[in-house]
């Protein structure tokens, strides 16, 4: 009983720390919801026995990411965003939907998706169980996930790396480049470590 | 369904002492990705190490290798079907198809970039190492018969593409591009991996056999259809159907024009087939009517969007959309029909595609300046062959005999017909008759305007020619003697659909989780 009733408070703490994230204007108030949300995460996990997966996510996310995007807004020096006021059609269409969309995933989740029950810590968690799965029957997911960080970095390196770097090279031997050129304050940055 | 239902099929906690570290098989039937990865790596080493100016055709000349001994890996990979590394990859005919077509447009764009990235002067080491590492993610995508390993192919190929997209960091319209790609395909890629989730729930696996079983067995319930309708989501927005497909036009105008050649193609083929594998492999629940609705919502919208477009990668972009839907068409279709004509019309459409972006790519010039439905006006007079070639392509596009795209249009019609989705074929007739009045345009266009002095017209490079002839060729052959092909498609399909998997590798072999105690 004590069991369900913390798995819901850290559910429902997790939901307002998500909807929180996305109501706030000023970056630095978002990036402490998302620890809000990582950390109620980390809990959930470890109420369903997946101990290693739980302490894996206070160490990556809970720490090293969000260290990460407190210091690229710190940098970046972002200041309180303004908000745009949205589309009437987006809100028009876009509120109910998700509620909609919302309400039939819970209704098939609670009503009609009882397809078995599995008993507390049945199922593999511990790190023995993980590094087993890990090591062989996900073993080549588990590698390709080598070309998918690669890619990843090779994305940053183009996308914040800055136009005229090259341009400049060029135009020693080239005629110059007719071309406004558009400065960008990379946000694909941020976005790219929000990926994973 | 009990517990042990749910347990059963929970791969882990297999008898120990049965592990076996990957074999020599296991490697060959990754070939193809194992050599593209090489070589992408080879690019990623090599390109510090050239002049910043003068890098380009050494390095494209280095990846197109590389896509070449992958194509003839490929063919090794054929010599060993089975599944690979417990289940996760399946080596079928099917699989070989994709790889096949995957690698061959991905050389292709890689010829039709040699003189692009001269002109429009882009980093070309990320540049080519990126297509190559996409391309593994997209060939894996083909034969992977396992979600975890699908998800994350999937999201190699899509970051790849996101970043593909903003390579003209010069104008302001390939950022914008790239980003509404990034934020719109990760918000799908999410809807994906729910679906993902909830198939687990509802069936205990991942595995897409052992989820076939499980949906056989017939005691999902909902969850199994609201899992589909998620994954088809997260698909459906990587092959841009309707009504998924919003962010296409934006992002296929700002993205440079070899890569949109490459986007509209490659990634989409690599969707389709995990589509067909989950869709169909599985005899997934409500498929019908899903794929049904956002077929016909496909064609109808993309070719009116179509209609009223004045930038040509804008309306090639909407005619993407259209070609999506007549794809899916094929989908709806009963499987044993449906599936051959889908694999047959993937091919055309990648063969004259690609074909009309290598075009766009070498008239488009300096800044991609020429682009729009004027600049063309009168290229048949000032350029007769590069002309000819358009229009070849867009008649393929269109649907005109003697090209791919007529019987891959003619077989898609044929499949629904014979299953009795008239609705459906009428849908797609009409449309084709829309479609032909844009592309239509462009010819007339090319042919019946006055030239415009302004517009300067480059005589095309030999790695432009060469791509171009490949895709003629490629086109022509389809349309002459799409026989040899279709019997392949037909053969590949028949495996999908009976879903006979090769022999169940040791490790796949599962045993319930209660003779484990924990």
């Amino acid at each position: 009983m004590l069991h369900l009733i913390l798995f819901l408070f850290f559910g429902a703490i997790c939901v307002a720390g998500a909807v929180n994230l996305l109501v706030q204007s000023h970056p630095i108030n978002s990036a402490l919801s998302l620890i809000v949300v990582m950390a109620s995460l980390a809990a959930e996990y470890l109420l369903l026995g997946a101990e290693f997966v739980a302490a894996v996510q206070v160490i990556v996310y809970a720490g090293a990411i969000m260290v990460l995007f407190v210091i690229t807004i710190m940098l970046l020096n972002a200041g309180a965003e303004q908000h745009t006021k949205g589309s009437r059609v987006a809100i028009l269409i876009g509120v109910p939907g998700a509620l909609i969309g919302a309400v039939l995933v819970a209704w098939t989740l609670l009503t009609r998706g009882h397809t078995g029950s599995v008993a507390m810590g049945a199922l593999p968690g511990s790190p023995q169980d993980i590094a087993r799965l890990l090591f062989h029957e996900f073993l080549l997911p588990f590698e390709i996930t080598s070309v998918l960080i690669l890619i990843a970095i090779m994305g940053a390196v183009v996308l914040a790396s800055r136009p005229e770097a090259i341009a400049r090279r060029h135009t020693e031997s080239h005629q110059p480049d007719p071309l406004p050129q558009e400065r960008q304050p990379a946000p694909q940055l941020v976005g790219s470590g929000k990926e994973h | 369904m009990t517990i042990t239902m749910m347990t059963a099929h929970f791969p882990a906690l297999l008898a120990a002492g049965t592990f076996a570290t990957p074999a020599l098989d296991d490697y060959l039937r990754i070939l193809p990705e194992l050599v593209l990865s090489i070589f992408g790596m080879i690019v990623m080493v090599i390109d510090p190490l050239l002049d910043p100016e003068r890098n380009q055709k050494p390095l494209g000349t280095i990846a197109l290798i590389g896509a070449i001994a992958a194509l003839g890996s490929a063919f090794i990979m054929a010599g060993h079907p089975g599944t690979a590394f417990s289940g996760e990859v399946q080596v079928d005919s099917f699989s070989i198809f994709f790889h096949v077509l995957i690698i061959a447009i991905a050389a292709v764009v890689i010829l039709s970039s040699y003189e692009y990235m001269a002109v429009q002067r882009i980093r070309a080491g990320e540049y080519y190492g990126l297509i190559l590492f996409g391309t593994v993610g997209m060939c894996l995508m083909s034969s992977a018969i396992e979600l975890v390993l699908i998800f994350i192919a999937l999201e190699i190929s899509s970051i790849s593409t996101y970043v593909l997209a903003g390579f003209r960091r010069r104008d302001a319209a390939s950022s914008e591009s790239s980003l509404k790609y990034f934020l719109l395909g990760s918000f799908a890629t999410a809807f994906f991996l729910y679906g993902v989730a909830m198939m687990f729930g509802a069936t205990g696996s991942t595995s897409i056999p052992v989820i076939r079983e499980a949906l056989l067995a017939g005691q999902s319930g909902l969850l199994a259809y609201v899992a589909v309708a998620f994954m088809f989501v997260g698909l459906g927005f990587k092959v841009a159907s309707a009504p998924f497909h919003i962010w296409t036009p934006d992002v296929y105008e700002g993205a440079p024009a070899p890569i949109v050649g490459f986007m509209s193609t490659a990634p989409k083929a690599a969707a389709f087939a995990v589509l067909l594998r989950v869709l169909v492999e599985t005899k997934a629940p409500g498929w019908f009517w899903l794929l049904w609705v956002s077929a016909a919502l496909s064609m109808t919208l993309g070719n009116l969007g179509a209609l009223v477009q004045n930038n040509v990668k804008r309306l090639l972009a909407y005619s993407s959309i259209a070609h999506a839907g007549y794809l899916l068409a094929a989908f709806a279709a009963r499987p044993d029909l449906g599936v051959s004509a889908a694999m047959f019309y993937t091919a055309s459409y990648a063969a004259m595609n690609v074909g009309a972006f290598v075009v766009v790519s070498h008239f488009a010039n300096q800044g991609e300046k020429y682009v729009t439905l004027e600049d063309y006006a009168g290229l048949g007079r000032k350029s007769p062959a590069l002309a000819a070639i358009f229009t070849f392509f867009l008649m393929s596009l269109i649907g005109i005999p003697i090209t791919g795209g007529f019987f891959a249009k003619f077989y898609v019609l044929n499949s629904d017909l014979k299953s009795g989705l008239v609705g459906l074929a009428i849908i797609l007739v009409l449309n084709s008759a829309i479609g032909a009045y844009y592309y239509l345009r462009i010819i007339v266009m090319m042919y019946m305007r006055e030239p415009r002095g302004d517009v300067p017209v480059t005589t095309i490079p030999l790695a432009a020619a060469i791509a171009m002839a490949f895709c003629v060729a490629a086109t022509l052959a389809l349309g002459i003697f799409p026989g040899r092909v279709l019997d392949y498609t037909t053969q590949s399909a028949d495996q999908i659909v009976r879903g006979d998997a090769p022999p169940v590798s040791v490790q796949q072999i599962v045993i319930p989780l209660e003779a484990a105690p924990r």
